[in-house]
Formats: structure tokens, sequence, C-alpha cells
């Protein structure tokens, strides 16, 4: 969303050389991370959650509307496919379309409440909605094993005709993965800088003058919620894939709220990037030091305490303002005006 | 037929009654004033006309077709453009990016999320069209948010006319400009009159009385006086009321 015509070149393409390099770079990690005593599903973990974050962050970067109940999309995500594949076929194919569909529709029905509002109503209509289906998941017991989760979730083969990949083992799952991811930051990389994707942040930042202009916004918000929630589920689908099971506590609203942090922490209100950084960090975080301390939520959430209080910009702002020599400044500006309009309402 | 037509127009917050009845008929191509003291409520009749707000009672037309108490998007594909007292505009894109956003052809691809903005060129070389008429072309990149109070003012003005609109709302387009603003603004709104209906709230009697075809001035929520500035500067009301003091 920069100004200037490299980055307007860039954000022609389907495939930057940025995601090219991200790619490449993330080929490599199944050959050394055990050697730096981390394990691959480390890599599964981040992976999933990054693109969940980045699909998060359609509504809250792009959009610029506070969902603080994300964590439903996902975990309705993971619900669907165990569902699908118990009790509809056991195809990998279907399985993940029936996630993305289920949570999708779950979005939309939500939207239909919420589109007309923004700011603090809005963030407290989708935590209302988020705490429904996290009760509903935890309720239905005969449906979703409640507290116990849904078990024996399998990792389907990925059946491509001629070929068929089994998953099982976590390298092999770690590329299947990366692949949907890559396919995944390419579909909302060509989102965010499609006529759609630059709608839905004019009206970030002016609803009145949107709509004077012509747009529908009540659409436009609806259904970048809806599809959000999509693609947030099509993730969850992996991640019940990855975990085996289905639990409800991805849908609590403690771990939608991390969902939030990990967006805002990598600076998700400014750059493209932003949720994959947060993602990295948090999960890396979780393990590093973790291992050595049990309060390592203690760190990152002042972490986040310091980053919405002084550097909305996130480390993305960060690193951007390093690379590629835009000011720190404008970007800060940005995230501090990004910050104000997701709480205050816009206009 | 007039292009637009508002007919006993009457709007009320609460129990408080901003418009009583407000009737105005702008004909093709018109350029139609608006003035009155603050608080008349003539930005809020605006509102009505564009759709931000829903009148009690009254009726408006666009070409002789009922468009009252349409949403605002509704309206503003239908040809009513407006720009805003209060700045509007979205403020961290280029300048040439707000303008974009005005194209009707833009507007119709809104839903298109598969191509990207930047690989279809016709976009931003219509933009430049749009910003050259208010002379801000070699600005299209700067963002909303960096460019002088004048040029976002301008810019405001451009992002309307790139919707390539019917009628054209304008609420204060001199407001805080310098004197070098307002002479360009009139430069403007002199090529656009005859090809374009507009109508514009203006408390610059100096810019209205040289420009406007007609004038209806609000006060009290009605119209207490039209005509053309020829008129105007006679009308009793006027004379008393020191309003055409400039003319
Ligand atoms: N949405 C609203 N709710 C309540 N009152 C309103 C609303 N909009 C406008 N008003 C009131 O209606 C009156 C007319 O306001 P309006 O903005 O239309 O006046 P105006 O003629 O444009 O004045 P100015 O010359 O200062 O721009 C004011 O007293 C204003 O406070
Ligand atoms: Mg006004």
């Amino acid at each position: 969303m920069m100004v200037g015509s490299k980055s307007s070149s860039e954000a022609a393409r389907l495939v930057t050389p940025t995601m090219l390099v991200l790619w490449l770079v993330l080929a490599t990690v199944p050959l050394w991370i055990t050697r730096i005593g981390l394990y691959p599903y480390l890599g599964i973990e981040i992976l999933i959650w990054s693109l969940y974050a980045m699909a998060f962050n359609l509504v809250l970067g792009t959009a610029g509307l506070p969902s603080f109940g994300h964590g439903a999309y996902f975990g309705i995500g993971a619900y669907a496919f165990g569902l699908c594949q118990f009790d509809i076929v056991a195809n990998l194919w279907i399985c993940l379309v029936a996630a993305a569909l289920a949570a999708g529709l779950a979005g939309a029905l939500v939207a239909l409440f919420i589109s007309h509002r923004r700011g603090i109503y809005y963030a407290f209509m989708t935590i209302a909605f988020g705490q429904i289906f996290w009760t509903l998941a935890i309720k239905s017991h005969r449906i979703t094993g409640g507290e116990d989760g849904l078990l024996k979730i399998k990792r389907l083969p990925a059946n491509f005709g001629l070929v068929s990949f089994d998953l099982t083992d976590n390298v092999a799952f770690y590329y299947f993965v990366l692949a949907a991811f890559a396919v995944g930051v390419a579909a909302l990389w060509r989102l965010v800088h499609s006529p759609y994707g630059r709608v839905v942040a004019a009206i970030r930042q002016s609803e009145t003058r949107a709509a004077h202009l012509g747009y529908n916004v009540w659409l436009y918000k609806a259904s970048i919620f809806a599809l959000s929630a999509a693609v947030s589920g099509f993730a969850g689908g992996l991640f019940a894939m990855a975990q085996l099971a289905a639990f409800p506590d991805v849908m609590s609203l403690h771990q939608s709220g991390y969902v939030v942090m990990m967006t805002l922490v990598g600076g998700g209100l400014v750059s493209f990037w932003g949720p994959v950084i947060g993602v990295f960090l948090f999960l890396t975080a979780r393990d590093v030091i973790g291992a050595l301390t049990n309060a390592w939520m203690l760190y990152f959430g002042l972490l986040f305490i310091a980053i919405v209080l002084f550097r909305p910009e996130g480390i993305a702002g960060a690193i951007s303002a390093a690379l590629q020599q835009h000011s720190l400044n404008a970007l800060r500006q940005r995230g501090t005006s990004a910050m104000r309009l997701l709480v205050g309402g816009g206009r | 037929m007039s292009m637009l037509e508002a007919a006993g127009v009457h709007v009320r917050f609460g129990d408080r009654v901003v418009l009583e009845s407000v009737d105005l008929a702008v004909a093709d191509g018109e350029f139609h004033g608006v003035m009155g003291p603050n608080g008349a409520g003539k930005t809020t009749f605006f509102n009505v006309l564009t759709g931000r707000v829903k009148p009690s009672r009254g009726k408006v037309r666009l070409g002789g077709e009922d468009v009252t108490g349409l949403s605002p998007h509704r309206i503003a594909a239908k040809g009513i453009a407006r720009s805003f007292q209060i700045m509007t505009l979205f403020d961290e894109f280029s300048a040439r990016d707000n303008v974009m956003m005005g194209l009707p052809e833009f507007r119709a691809r809104g839903l298109d999320f598969v191509h990207a903005v930047a690989g279809d060129r016709r976009f931003a070389e219509q933009a430049s069209e749009a910003l050259a008429a208010v002379g801000l072309v070699e600005k299209g990149d700067v963002r909303a948010k960096d460019l002088s109070y004048g040029d976002r003012r301008a810019l405001e003005i451009a992002v309307a006319l790139a919707q390539a609109p019917r009628v054209l709302c304008l609420d204060e387009p001199t407001s805080g400009l310098g004197s070098d603003g307002v002479q360009r603004l009139a430069a403007l709104i002199a090529r656009l009159k005859g090809k374009l209906t507009i109508v514009a709230i203006e408390h610059d009697m100096e810019f209205l009385f040289s420009l406007a075809d007609r004038i209806s001035v609000i006060h009290w929520g009605q119209v207490v006086a039209r005509g053309t500035p020829h008129e105007l500067q006679r009308n009793d009301w006027v004379r008393r009321s020191n309003l055409g003091k400039f003319a």
C-alpha cells in the first residue's frame, strides 16, 4: 500500500520476490530446525497460525474492524475438518473446503449482525458471538466431544490423482502446509491489492466518503469478515490435521486474544507481513523462553503493551523503515491513526 | 424538467425542526448557490439530497426519478456527487488513489478481488485526468494527509468530479482557501459551468454572486429568498441582513 512505482509494480504481481525468498527459506527449515534444538512441528504451527493471522488481518488491518472473537472461525474450521472426514467423506480436499465453508458461513451469519457497526461496539459484538460459538463447542458434547475435544482426526493423504502423498510424518506435513501457506499468501496479497481490497481499505479510512462514492459499505464490511472467517477456517482445518484433534480452547476469548496480539506486535496495521512476524515471535518465544520460565506470557504481554502504547507500527514497521528507508515517523503515524480508528469508530 | 428537485423537505432531529419545508429546483447545467446563516440547515439539506439523512416529509427527485430516502451509495450511483464541508478524504491513500475510488469504472469493478489494481493502467490514467482538472496532477503520488490545506480542498472536489456525476453538490468549497485558491476554484467552476449541474453552499458572496445562475437563501428552515444574483441584490431580505454586501 506504499506509494511509488517500485511498490506498485509489486502490487501488480501475483508472486513477489519477497514471497519467493520467504518460501525458499521456509523450505529449508526441516533441514536444520532439529539442529538448533527445535522441531518441525513448531514450523507447522507457525505456518498455520501465520495463515490464520493473515486472514484475521484482513478484518483488523485492511478493514480496520476490531474482531476479538476470531478464534471461533479457526475452531469451527478444525471441527468441520474432523466431522467431514468422520461423517461425510475422508477426502483431504473436500474436508479442507468444508472447513473453509463452515467457518465462512458462521462468519457470514455473524457479519449480518455486526456490519453496520465499527469501533468498540463492533469489538463487543465479535466477542459475544465468539463466546457463543465457544460455548456451543463445549456444550455440544456429542458432536464436538466437548472439553475432551474431537479426537482421532487423521492427516488424510494429499491425493493428486497420479500421485498421493502420505502426510503422517511431520516433515511431509510441513511441506504440505508450506504449499498451502504459499498459495494462501499469494491469494491474500492479490486480494488486498485488488479493487475489492482497495475499497475495503478505503472504507477503513472513511465509511462516509466511500458510501457517497457509491460503495455499499455494509456489503464490503460483511463480505470481508466472511472471507476472513473462511480463510481462518481453512487454517483451522490444517490445525486439526496438525493436532490430530480439534479442541474448544482455540475458540476461547483468550486464545482469540493471541491472534490479536500476534498481529499487532508484528505490525499488521501497517504491513502485509506483520502477522507472520508476530506469529513467528510469539510461538518461538513460547517454546524458547517458555522452556526457561513459565512466565513467558508475561514478557510477551509487556511487549504487547509497549507496542500498543508506543510502537503501533509494530515490528514490521521498524523493519520496513530500516530496509526501505520509509520514514519510521510516517509509519508510526499510520499505525497510530489505524489504532485510533480501531477503537474510536472512524468516520 | 429540472435535473434536481426537492419539494417540501422537512427534517427533524428529535423535537428540533431543522428544515421546515425546503423547495428547490435546479435546471440541467445550472450553477445554483445556496446561502444562509450558520446553523440554518444547509448541510442538512445536502445530507437529504445525498441520502445521508432521511427527511420526515418531502421528496427529492433526480432527473424526474424519485430518490427520496435512498441510501447514500444508491444515490451516488444514480449520479449525485458531493464534497464535504469537513474534509473527508482517504488520508492514507495517495491523491491519485483517492480520485481513483471515485471513478465509475472503478466502482463497477469494486467486487473484483482477482485482478490487481496496479495491473490496469486505465484507472491511473483516468485518475490523473481528474487530478489535472484541479491542478493536482504533479501531486498524484502524495498521500492525501500530506497535502497542503488548499490542495486537500481541491482533492475533495477532484474526487467528486471523478464520479462523472449528473449533479455536483459542493459544501462550502472555498472555506479556508486563500484568495489564490478561491480564484483557482472559480476558474474551475467557470470551466464546468453549463456542462454539469452544480449546487454549492457558500459563505463567500463575491464568489457566489459572480458565478451562480441562481441563488437560494435558506433561513428558519425554508428558502426565504431566491433569484439571480442581480435579483437578490435588490431583495429586501438580503439587503437588510447584509448578505449581499460584497456584490
Ligand atoms: N445529525 C444531527 N443530529 C442533531 N442535530 C443536527 C444533526 N445534524 C445537524 N444538526 C443540527 O441542525 C442544525 C443545522 O445544521 P447544519 O450543519 O445543517 O447547518 P449549516 O447551515 O450547514 O451551518 P454551517 O453554515 O455552520 O455549516 C444545527 O443546529 C445542527 O446542530
Ligand atoms: Mg454546513
